[in-house]
């Protein structure tokens, strides 16, 4: 019998969980990046957001049971994005990080990217912990409430980051074109393009 | 003060010791005080809907964190010195008042408030010590007891107490900690700081209020906005006004914060144990 064997387990487990975001040294301190937390994709594949550096990024917030602004949000980046030429549009990634905690499990989130039939090569709808929710939404400076019908109240937001991570461009014009946006996403990617690969 | 935050029974052994080890390399075991479940209004109503929203039981730091007690943590953790952290995570004024990035100086004392700090190191202080950011509805429901009273909002002598508080110039130095304790023993809820809260972002006082363009533009999803309920309570209303103009990085020389943690929910047959005032 060792009776402290499962204290110390228990132990560094709380201390592993505790541990603040290891931060990436190698990005610059603009880096939205410089957060580390832990997403699961729909596909069940557990990522940190900072696996996005590297490429141009879409980034936004939304959840799957939403009424209005969420389908707006998903059609808005899909327009955005047909502006593009075929070969720019290939070499964008889209993240989409779920409000809700509790009920967006990579299942519902499957599920919602083949009803809105998302291309999944490209897009990423994913989940995390809900206090990474917060952590998340507060870098993206993305205000949102649940409210007691367990919607949740929240802006409608488009951010583009870099390869590394910093924010380029963001609007909240949702339902039509931003022109500002997209030109900031043509530049983005064609430096992209020319830029040596990792 | 653990024993107040999880009340004694094997059943609490694990969150006891999670505590315990959470608190490790934080200067002390910090104190928490229960604030008992029940049903609150905040000055902040969800449309026209005036029920009490039901609030479970759960611990606040009896006192703001202290400047000794963020050295320790920046300390044990030297990514949140000023000189290392990130911009993303607090403006280029953190921890400003600092003489160095790990010495306090005169214009810090240790058991003033710690200030200049962003939401992103008020939160990952509060994880370091096992706790969390209270919610705008925990730091208001605590704030609203006096002394005497579970929730003084509507006495005229507390209201008056309130609106002097919140009147005196922010010029002069911060006290230190130690102010009277509340009915919960909670202390210095009002007349110290501006405070963190982990929602403090969506305080929003009307669905276009920060938007100076079109009204019509589509900006949220549930529709409810918050909207304000007690237009008397201006102590409350400025400070949600200054929570709300607020970004995660931002830091003042006037804002602070607490932690609070869940509590397990009382065992039946306990009676609930509150500290003595």
């Amino acid at each position: 019998m060792k009776p402290f064997a499962p204290l110390i387990a228990l132990a560094t487990l709380v201390l592993a969980l505790l541990l603040p975001a290891a931060a990436r040294a190698d990005l610059p301190g603009d880096s939205l990046y410089r957060l580390d937390v832990a997403l699961t994709g729909q596909d069940g594949r557990a990522f940190r957001f900072a696996d996005g550096a590297g490429t141009p990024r879409v980034v936004s917030m939304f959840y799957a049971d939403c009424p209005f602004m969420c389908p707006l949000l998903i059609d808005t980046i899909r327009k955005t994005e047909g502006e593009l030429p075929e070969a720019a549009r290939n070499r964008l990634k889209v993240l989409l990080v779920s409000f809700d905690a509790e009920h967006d499990t990579p299942a519902v989130l499957q599920a919602l990217a083949d009803k809105r039939h998302i291309d999944t090569t490209r897009w990423t709808l994913a989940r995390a912990g809900a206090t990474d929710v917060r952590r998340i939404a507060a870098l993206l400076d993305i205000p949102f409430r649940q409210l007691a019908d367990g919607n949740f109240s929240h802006a409608g937001v488009m951010i583009l980051l870099d390869a590394d991570g910093r924010v380029v461009a963001r609007t909240e014009t949702m339902g039509k074109l931003d022109p500002e946006f997209i030109a900031a996403l043509e530049a983005t990617l064609a430096d992209s393009a020319t830029a040596p690969s990792k | 003060m653990r024993a107040a935050a999880f009340p004694g029974g094997p059943a609490y052994w694990l969150l006891g010791l999670f505590a315990c080890v959470a608190a490790t390399g934080v200067a002390a075991a910090a104190d928490y005080r229960t604030i008992p479940q029940t049903g609150f209004t905040s000055v902040l109503a969800i449309e026209q809907d005036a029920t009490p929203t039901p609030l479970a039981a759960y611990a606040l730091r009896s006192e703001p964190v202290t400047n000794a007690e963020f050295l320790a943590f920046v300390k044990e953790h030297p990514e949140w010195r000023r000189d290392a952290v990130p911009g993303v995570f607090a403006d280029a004024r953190y921890l400003e008042h600092w003489a160095t990035p790990d010495t306090l100086g005169d214009d810090a004392l240790p058991d003033q408030p710690v200030t200049r700090v962003s939401w992103f190191a008020a939160d990952a202080y509060c994880s370091a010590e096992g706790a969390r950011l209270p919610t705008w509805l925990e730091w208001e429901r605590a704030a609203a007891a006096s002394a005497e009273s579970a929730d003084a909002r509507n006495d005229p002598a507390w209201r008056r107490q309130l609106l002097d508080w919140y009147s005196r110039p922010s010029s002069r130095a911060l006290d230190r900690i130690g102010g009277e304790p509340n009915l919960y023993g909670v202390r210095d809820l009002h007349a110290l700081v501006w405070e963190w809260v982990d929602d403090f972002s969506a305080l929003i006082v009307a669905p276009d209020s920060r938007d100076q363009g079109d009204p019509d533009r589509l900006k949220f999803c549930g529709e409810a906005a918050l909207s304000l309920r007690d237009r008397d309570n201006y102590a409350l209303l400025m400070r949600v006004a200054m929570l709300s103009s607020l970004k995660a990085v931002n830091t003042t020389m006037n804002l602070g914060f607490r932690c609070a943690r869940d509590v397990p929910a009382s065992p039946p047959a306990r009676p609930h144990q509150e500290p003595a005032p």
